[in-house]
């Protein structure tokens, strides 16, 4: 306490003395910043509203209501309902993130490897699929493979209905930007000395890849399985708009929530879709090191056949040509009415806000505004999380703990993570809806800034610090003059990714709030059919948002431009 | 057996405004220790890694074993590589490190053991076999890497700086191993390095490199004795420079006169009176007397600094012209002398190598880069 008074007093008197100029108030933060006491209590508030609003209300949330789980085990029929949707949720999970990575770890190659010039433009179109907002990679999905007007319409029925495939074919799509991007950035960092030597010592260049490249990068191969798993087990909003009457985990939870089901069958499926969802993670974070990829075969006269550059143009041209039509071409497809939409009346509609679109508009005011609220308060906030797991600022074991518990929202299905939440705020009856909504999505959108943060400054070498340090900067003015000028990309790009992922959000909203929409629960709603909108509105609706995604995209594009690309 | 034949090969970087090799014709003969030799960026790496095949000329033809193989890639071309990281295979032990060639050639189980064993026995690591990369010194590592190289099969050896990352005492013992272990097993070997001591100790012959040109192929004695451009007789061995001009040209050679009007006689005849030179001399070949001495072909100067190197006293004379050289002699050969001393410094005529006075100017020929 008496660390404090001092500049406390200091300030006191400076405030009387002085304007409160710029340099005065960052004098006075620096000299408190070099008080330990001043110190601690920035990073305890950040790690007190961590646990106080990420990480415990949804713990306590089920806990509270573990009895009522009771509830669903007397009712036989419901009980195989939820389970069938579990094993939904993770049968689809596994499935379609290891078909991901069979499907995009050639394409990667292509990317890293090759020498186009067309390889860029290749790039940036992968990733589409992962920066459209999810309700418009499912409505365009809906629209390509079964609404008459997609590739439907040449075979004159529904090529592929609303159900289990449809939604195999949407997680696909979403996640296979995530192998790619991953594996790119794998491939490039890698150092190709190994797979010189391996060539001088006879093998050819499959054989190279296969026994030595491969393994080197095993690392990246299962981290982004592990984020392609988890954004399969987590996405909602597009999903419910392929499921049909088919359920997954976060479908079953939101018709319970419609069917007033009562909480026991939400309870039980949050809690099991955490618990499993957890215990998966951790599996296979231990055992993936261990993971043991054939490398001891070696069938050379095949090989050799297969890395010939025939087979390797045959082998680029599938790829390329699986992903523009079962990824990119379904993806876009949403243009279609969006533009019809434009040069037909809607778009005069929509801006005069008649009927469904003054609703609209609200919902897309009330997406932003959360938005842009959950983005400052992570960055407040996480800023000193992620100096303090960076710099290991609490001791080694108690950082790494707190390394490890940021990314339990990450890996939690999102819908589970809000239903959990709601059970816990219930208990308090004067939260409004809007602050729910906001506790909802900080919890989700937080480990996002920390992570992009905590690396960002763990790659700043302590010599700089140092250096900083022994010229005589206190630690506030080597955290204004050193880490943020050098981390400003990362700083930005992670509020951008916060946004973005905020606005997206829609397995949360829905599970925390029941009056107030978003414009993602919105558009769900309209092409469900529960609020009645023509095909024209719907096209139009999603057209804008993802324009604005774009918008903000082309913004985190330009900040972060010559960092990483380097093809 | 291997020989290489590499004519009029350049390469290209950056759009053609980087010239890393420019048309260089080299002959390797069977058997050879061949080094290339020569300062960071003189291409001698990227001549290696053509003859590998990792990379192709722009210009010219390789041939090995006069057979052509600018297209065929590395893996058939019966090469042996030892890279400067030895790029182990971090995810294999030492055993399947060095089996890895056999493997990958489906030579069999019993042929690979055989030979996997045999290479590790032949650089005494045969009890390491389980271990990994990791847990290896750098010299283990780099004999995993030579046996590993060798047990493809392979007949010619390619290293590129192999002994950059050691210690100095491993870089010695592990240099006279790699050769003896060639030469044992009868292959040719070329040979990366930008020490010249290293290439000279275990060289049949030795091409020097500069700026992507050869300046010169010959065995470490012809290198030494007879340098025939400025910058080998500085990065071969080391030598004093004399700036100066060709006085006169007789039978017994010519007179050249140095700053100051002082005048010594070389035997070389081969630059014409006026001529602007420089004439270089080894400073163990330089004889001091102590004193002020009337010799013929003799300077007179005085001791400014005196070091002891354990093997020879290296002495920096400055002379009456003020031009100052460095003479060394050996430790026990007699008497050291002190600083301040006035000394005679001799110049034997057969010893001194006379050179044109480069366009460039001395400093800029000298430079490595």
């Amino acid at each position: 306490m008496e660390g404090l008074i001092g500049p406390l007093r200091d300030c006191r008197v400076n405030l009387g003395r002085m304007n409160l100029s710029r340099s005065g108030l960052l004098k006075f933060l620096d000299g408190i910043s070099s008080k330990p006491t001043a110190r601690y209590l920035t990073y305890s508030i950040s790690v007190v509203f961590f646990f106080a609003l990420i990480l415990i209300p949804p713990i306590l949330g089920i806990l509270l209501k573990w009895d009522q789980m009771g509830q669903i085990f007397n009712d036989p029929s419901l009980e195989s309902r939820a389970l069938a949707a579990i094993y939904a949720s993770f049968g689809i999970a596994l499935f379609v993130s290891l078909v991901d990575v069979v499907a995009g770890l050639p394409l990667a190659w292509f990317i890293a490897r090759g020498r186009s010039r067309w390889l860029t433009a290749l790039d940036t179109l992968v990733d589409i699929p992962f920066i459209l907002p999810t309700v418009a990679l499912g409505y365009s999905l809906l629209l390509f493979w079964s609404q008459p007007g997609g590739i439907s319409s040449l075979f004159g029925w529904s090529l592929v209905s609303p159900g289990w495939l449809l939604i195999i074919l949407l997680h696909f799509v979403f996640s296979y930007p995530i192998i790619v991007r991953v594996m790119v950035g794998a491939l490039l960092d890698y150092q190709i000395v190994f797979e010189e030597a391996s060539r001088t010592l006879g093998a050819p260049p499959l054989t190279a890849d296969r026994t030595v490249t491969l393994s080197i990068l095993k690392p990246s191969l299962v981290s982004s399985f592990i984020l392609a798993f988890a954004r399969s087990i987590s996405e909602t909003g597009a999903t419910l708009m392929v499921a049909g009457t088919f359920e997954n985990g976060p479908v079953f939870i939101s018709n319970a929530r419609a069917e007033n089901l009562g909480d026991g069958p939400l309870v039980f499926v949050s809690f099991v879709l955490i618990a499993v969802s957890f215990m998966i993670f951790a599996v296979i974070t231990a055992l993936g090191p261990r993971l043991k990829l054939p490398t001891k075969r070696v069938w050379p006269s095949i090989e050799r056949r297969l890395s010939g550059f025939n087979v390797a143009i045959s082998r680029n041209t599938l790829t390329i040509v699986i992903f523009a039509l079962v990824v990119l071409l379904p993806t876009l497809f949403v243009a279609f009415p969006a533009f019809y939409a434009v040069f037909s009346g809607t778009l005069l509609q929509a801006f005069s806000g008649t009927g469904i679109w003054q609703v609209y508009w609200h919902s897309l005011l009330l997406s932003y505004f959360v938005a842009a609220i959950v983005t400052l308060f992570n960055t407040l906030v996480g800023l000193p999380m992620a100096v303090l797991i960076a710099r290991r600022r609490a001791g080694a074991l108690p950082s790494t703990v707190l390394d490890v518990l940021v990314n339990v929202p990450l890996i939690v299905p999102s819908i589970a993570l809000g239903a959990s939440m709601s059970f816990f705020w219930s208990n308090f009856a004067f939260v409004p809806e809007i602050v729910l909504l906001v506790f909802a999505h900080i919890s989700i959108t937080f480990p996002y800034f920390v992570r992009a943060m905590a690396s960002a400054i763990q790659r700043i070498s302590m010599d700089l610090e140092e250096a900083s340090r022994i010229l005589g900067a206190r630690p506030f003015t080597l955290f204004r003059t050193i880490i943020l000028p050098l981390t400003k990309y990362s700083l930005f790009a992670g509020a951008l990714l916060v946004f973005t992922r905020s606005v997206d959000e829609t397995g949360a909203t829905l599970a925390v709030v029941t009056t107030l929409k978003t414009a993602p629960v919105l558009l769900v709603a309209w092409v469900k059919g529960t609020v009645p909108a023509t095909a024209l509105d719907k096209g139009l609706g999603i057209g804008f948002l993802v324009v604005l995604s774009f918008v903000v995209l082309l913004v985190l594009r330009l900040a972060v431009r010559g960092k990483e690309r380097r093809l | 057996m291997p020989e290489v034949r590499v004519e009029n090969v350049s390469k290209k970087f950056g759009n053609g405004k980087i010239v890393a090799v420019d048309n260089v014709s080299l002959h390797i003969k069977n058997k050879e220790y061949f080094s290339l030799l020569g300062p960071s960026g003189c291409g001698k790496t990227t001549l290696l890694r053509l003859i590998a095949g990792l990379i192709k000329p722009d210009e010219g033809n390789i041939y090995i074993d006069e057979k052509l193989v600018n297209d065929v890639p590395p893996e058939d071309r019966g090469i042996g590589f030892v890279f400067q990281t030895y790029a182990l295979f971090p995810h294999m032990d030492v055993w399947d490190n060095v089996t890895y060639g056999p493997r990958v050639k489906a030579w069999g189980t019993e042929q690979s053991n055989k030979i996997g064993r045999e290479m590790l026995e032949m650089v005494r690591l045969y009890e390491r076999l389980k271990a990994f990369p990791q847990e290896l010194s750098g010299g283990m590592m780099q004999r995993v890497a030579v046996a590993r190289a060798l047990s493809a099969g392979a007949k010619l050896l390619l290293l590129d700086e192999p002994l950059g990352a050691l210690d100095a005492k491993i870089r010695l013992e592990l240099r006279y191993e790699i050769r003896r272990l060639v030469k044992d097993l009868e292959l040719t070997a070329i040979h990366v390095t930008h020490d010249q001591g290293e290439a000279m100790a275990i060289s049949d012959r030795i091409a020097v490199m500069r700026k992507g040109k050869i300046l010169q192929v010959g065995t470490p004695q012809e290198l030494y004795m007879n340098p025939r451009e400025i910058f080998v007789a500085n990065f071969v061995g080391e030598s004093n420079f004399l700036e100066g001009y060709v006085e006169s040209v007789g039978d017994k050679g010519s007179v050249v006169e140095l700053r100051g009007k002082l005048r010594v006689r070389v035997l070389d005849k081969s630059k014409g009176s006026g001529e602007r030179v420089v004439l270089a001399i080894r400073p163990e070949a330089l004889e001091l007397e102590k004193g002020h001495k009337k010799i013929e072909n003799a300077l007179l100067g005085r001791i400014e600094r005196v070091r002891f190197e354990g093997t020879m006293i290296r002495y920096e004379v400055r002379l009456e012209n003020e031009d100052s050289v460095v003479v060394t002699r050996p430790t026990l050969a007699g008497e050291w002398l002190n600083v301040d001393e006035k000394v005679t410094v001799s110049f034997p005529p057969d010893k001194t190598f006379v050179f044109m006075y480069p366009s460039r100017g001395l400093r800029e020929e000298l430079l490595a880069e």
